[in-house]
Order: C-alpha cells, then sequence, then structure tokens
C-alpha cells in the first residue's frame, strides 16, 4: 500500500492557501474578459476591467486579489488505497493552513464562538474539511478560500416536488435578487438540487468548483442554467450592483438523488474573485 | 464619463452637499477603519458615555478589515466590506459627526434618513479589488481595538482612493437608479 505523510500534506495545503488567494484561476480571468465585451454600462464595463487589472497585479506582486480570505474550506479525496503516516491528518491539514495564512500575509477571518465571544482564533484555523474516500491510492486536495459577501447571500428552501425546475428556476432568481449589489457581482451562482437539506447546500458549494460556465453534462439541466442565468442578466444589478446586464458570469447546478417528497435547493452565492487551487499527492 | 471629482478627507459639510449619487471621485487625507466588531464597540461606548477613541466631526470610516502588511507595504490588500452590517450602528454615528462612509452595497432607509438629516455621504469602492486599493494607502497606524486584529480601527493616509458616491446626501440612490436602467421585467 502507498503511504504518504502527513507533512506533504501539510505542505500542500499551505501553498495552496497562498497560490488561491494570490492567483485566480483562469477560467475566471476569461470569463470576465468576455463579460467586460458584453457589458452594455459603461461603468460596468470599467468595473469588470478594474476586476481584471486587480487580480493581474495581485499574482504580479503576489499579494491577496481580496483582503476577505475567507474561511478556508478543503475538500479531500482520500484514495482508499493509500495509507496516511506521520500524524493526525486533521491536524496536519490545519497546520497548513496556519503556515500558509501566516505566511502569505493573508487576513484571519475566523472566530471561535461565533454566539458570544466572537474570539479571532488569529491563525484562521478551524478549516471546514470535506473527505471522501475515492479508488486509487492517491490524495486530491481542493483549496477554496470563501469570503463572506457572497456566502452570506447564500440561501436554501425546501421546495416540494411540485415546485419542480419552475420552482427552483424562481428560488435562485429570487436569491440573487435579493442579494443585489452586496457579492461583489459579477457572480458565480452554485446551485445545489436534491439530497436532503445538507447535501444540497454542499452540492451548491462544489459547484462553485466547476470550470466557469461549462455547462451540467446532463440536457435538461444546463438549459435550465442558461434559463436561470439570462433570467439573473435581466435583473439589471449589473457590476458591483452599480447597474448592467451582467450580474453573473455563470450558474452551475448540481443535482442529487432525493426522497420521494423532498425538492431541496440550496444557492451558494461566489463573488468575482472566485478562488480556488488544487493539487493531488 | 466625466472625469472624478478629488475630495479630501476628513470631509467638510459643504463637500459633502456638492456631491451627487453617480459622482466618481477620488479620496485623500484620512480615513478611519472600522467594521462589525469595531462598530458594536463604537456604539457600546456612546451608550456607556465614554470617549471615543477618535473624533468623529467630519470623518470618513472605511468597511474594512484589511490583510497584513507585506515588507514595502503599508498596509495589505483592503477592498471594502459589506456595508449593510454596520446599518444596526450608523445612524448613531452620523448624528455623532460622521460625514462619509466607503463600503459596498446597499443600505436600509434608517441609514439613508440619517444621511438627509445630518449631511452625510456613501461613497462604494469595488469590492474584490483589495490588492489595488492597497497602492492608495500610504500609512497605517493602530488607533484602537488591536485585539480585534482585522477588526481593529486603524487610521489611514489614503492618496486618490478610487469610489462612486452610491447614495448622497439628498439620498438619491445609484445602487436603485442603475437597476432600474437596466433591469427587463419579464
Amino acid at each position: 500500500m502507498r503511504e504518504l505523510d502527513v507533512a506533504k500534506v501539510t505542505e500542500a495545503v499551505e501553498e495552496l492557501c497562498v497560490a488561491a488567494c494570490y492567483d485566480l484561476p483562469p477560467d475566471v480571468l476569461e470569463a470576465l474578459g468576455k463579460a467586460a465585451q458584453t457589458e452594455e454600462s459603461e461603468v460596468g464595463r470599467e468595473i469588470i476591467n478594474i476586476c481584471i487589472q486587480n487580480a493581474k497585479l495581485a499574482a504580479r506582486e503576489r499579494v491577496p486579489i481580496c483582503q476577505d480570505t475567507g474561511v478556508t474550506i478543503i475538500f479531500l479525496e482520500v484514495g482508499q488505497d493509500l495509507h496516511l503516516v506521520g500524524g493526525d491528518l486533521a491536524e496536519a491539514v490545519a497546520e497548513g493552513v496556519r503556515r500558509g495564512y501566516d505566511k502569505g500575509y493573508l487576513r484571519k477571518s475566523v472566530v471561535s464562538d461565533p454566539l458570544f465571544s466572537r474570539k479571532n482564533t488569529e491563525d484562521n484555523t478551524p478549516p471546514i474539511v470535506y473527505t471522501d474516500i475515492v479508488p486509487g491510492d492517491k490524495l486530491r486536495v481542493v483549496v477554496v478560500p470563501k469570503g463572506t459577501g457572497s456566502e452570506n447571500m447564500s440561501g436554501l428552501k425546501m421546495l416540494t416536488p411540485a415546485a419542480g425546475p419552475e420552482g427552483v428556476r424562481k428560488f435562485v432568481v429570487e436569491t440573487v435578487d435579493k442579494a443585489g449589489s452586496n457579492p461583489c457581482p459579477p457572480i458565480i451562482v452554485g446551485v445545489g438540487v436534491g439530497g436532503m437539506m445538507d447535501r444540497a447546500a454542499l452540492l451548491s458549494k462544489r459547484a462553485l468548483l466547476r470550470r466557469t460556465g461549462e455547462p451540467h453534462p446532463q440536457a435538461e439541466v444546463a438549459k435550465l442554467e442558461r434559463e436561470i442565468l439570462a433570467e439573473v442578466n435581466d435583473l439589471g444589478i449589473g457590476p458591483q450592483g452599480l447597474g448592467g446586464r451582467v450580474t453573473a458570469l455563470a450558474v452551475h447546478i448540481e443535482t442529487a438523488p432525493t426522497h420521494i417528497g423532498a425538492l431541496p435547493v440550496a444557492v451558494n452565492i461566489q463573488c468575482h474573485a472566485a478562488r480556488h487551487a488544487e493539487r493531488v499527492l | 464619463m466625466p472625469e472624478p471629482i478629488r475630495i479630501k478627507a476628513p470631509l467638510a459639510a459643504s463637500d459633502v452637499k456638492k456631491l451627487r449619487a453617480g459622482d466618481r471621485v477620488l479620496v485623500s487625507g484620512v480615513v478611519y477603519t472600522a467594521r462589525d466588531a469595531a462598530h458594536k464597540r463604537l456604539v457600546e461606548a456612546l451608550e456607556a458615555g465614554q470617549k471615543l477613541p477618535f473624533d468623529l466631526e467630519g470623518q470618513i470610516i472605511y468597511y474594512v478589515g484589511p490583510c497584513p502588511a507585506k515588507p514595502g507595504q503599508a498596509l495589505g490588500s483592503c477592498g471594502p466590506t459589506t456595508s449593510g452590517r454596520m446599518d444596526p450602528y450608523t445612524p448613531t454615528l452620523i448624528a455623532r459627526g460622521l460625514r462619509g462612509m466607503i463600503g459596498k452595497g446597499s443600505r436600509v432607509p434608517a441609514v439613508v434618513e440619517a444621511m438627509r438629516k445630518h449631511g452625510a455621504v456613501y461613497l462604494a469602492a469595488i469590492g474584490g479589488a483589495g490588492a489595488l486599493a492597497a497602492k492608495t494607502v500610504k500609512k497605517a497606524e493602530m488607533v484602537a481595538y488591536e485585539d480585534l486584529g482585522p477588526e481593529a480601527i486603524r487610521r489611514l493616509e489614503v492618496e486618490d482612493f478610487p469610489a462612486v458616491v452610491c447614495i448622497d446626501a439628498q439620498g438619491n440612490d445609484l445602487y436603485e437608479a442603475g437597476k432600474a436602467k437596466y433591469r427587463t421585467t419579464r
């Protein structure tokens, strides 16, 4: 059985935290570039161009694109034939976050007690970690620094089967409309449909990791994505909410089997600084 | 597009009156940073009859929690945070002399009403463009609540910090006007 020292995981997480915060993925930059062409509002076009300029500056000067370097969300896909040695995996991941946020001059944005003391943990731990066991002997690590400007505008609704695709469409559009200027548009809209409440929410977050604008493989779902995108862009919110035709760069829907009596839908909103980085160990 | 208007911070009452929603501005001078936790403490201090860590008269508060400065920087990336979270505290601060706010996103009617009553302006900076914003910060000093880390109050000296007037002292709201212009009803 292949062995992997968890120290390698720490190292990878550290580097990925920094890389994610400094380098906007090329597909997001490309989507912004297209949006700068199609936006009708002059102010809107200028804003999108400033966002592109900002991302390029951050990459060049090795500084964070955005000061909200978020809560660190980490997806681990652990091969079932991989043996992790040398320590506690969860602690190794947390240590990677601690080092990355320190050495990368990233903002520490986590408070330990959400209700009362709201004391900053000062090292951005704990991260939120999701682990899946998959075939193979590799470890895939995906780091997503998620800011709260967009996260706070997200929503979830337990629809019932009668609501159907139309109900999903309506809820997504309402959520984006209500979010308005707050989540730093142009946004990417992650939608999770199915499962139970928790699964829908997680799917909506995973939907944000898809290559920007890539359609869902199922034709009906892809069509719904296109329809929702068109409707969202008719809301007029525009770049930074100052009015325009590009409110969202993409709508990504992920689905999962659900209960005969259920149709949960979750909407996770992502700002234009759609950051994530990954590595396979 | 017309050239941006240069404004000096702290703000004179007469400057605030001249600004209109939609004007692009370049802010130079002194602004104070404060976000959620600092606002809570400021308002609690006022309620307890205590002196604030800085004089609010004419000041601009910038809603930001910056990244730490890298060597050679005055401050790390520092774009605006969502202003709406400060709405519960803002009318109190405006009544005590606060004349400008820099943030992003819409405000509740109670804030707009306080702005009209006392003469204050709300400027929006570009959310997510924190690396560019840092270029305009020439100096940053800790003022209060250091234990809050990124949420501490800092005094910033900025030069040509770019923003757009989103809500003016007459209550005109660029978010509403902009959205209405490009909205297609189905």
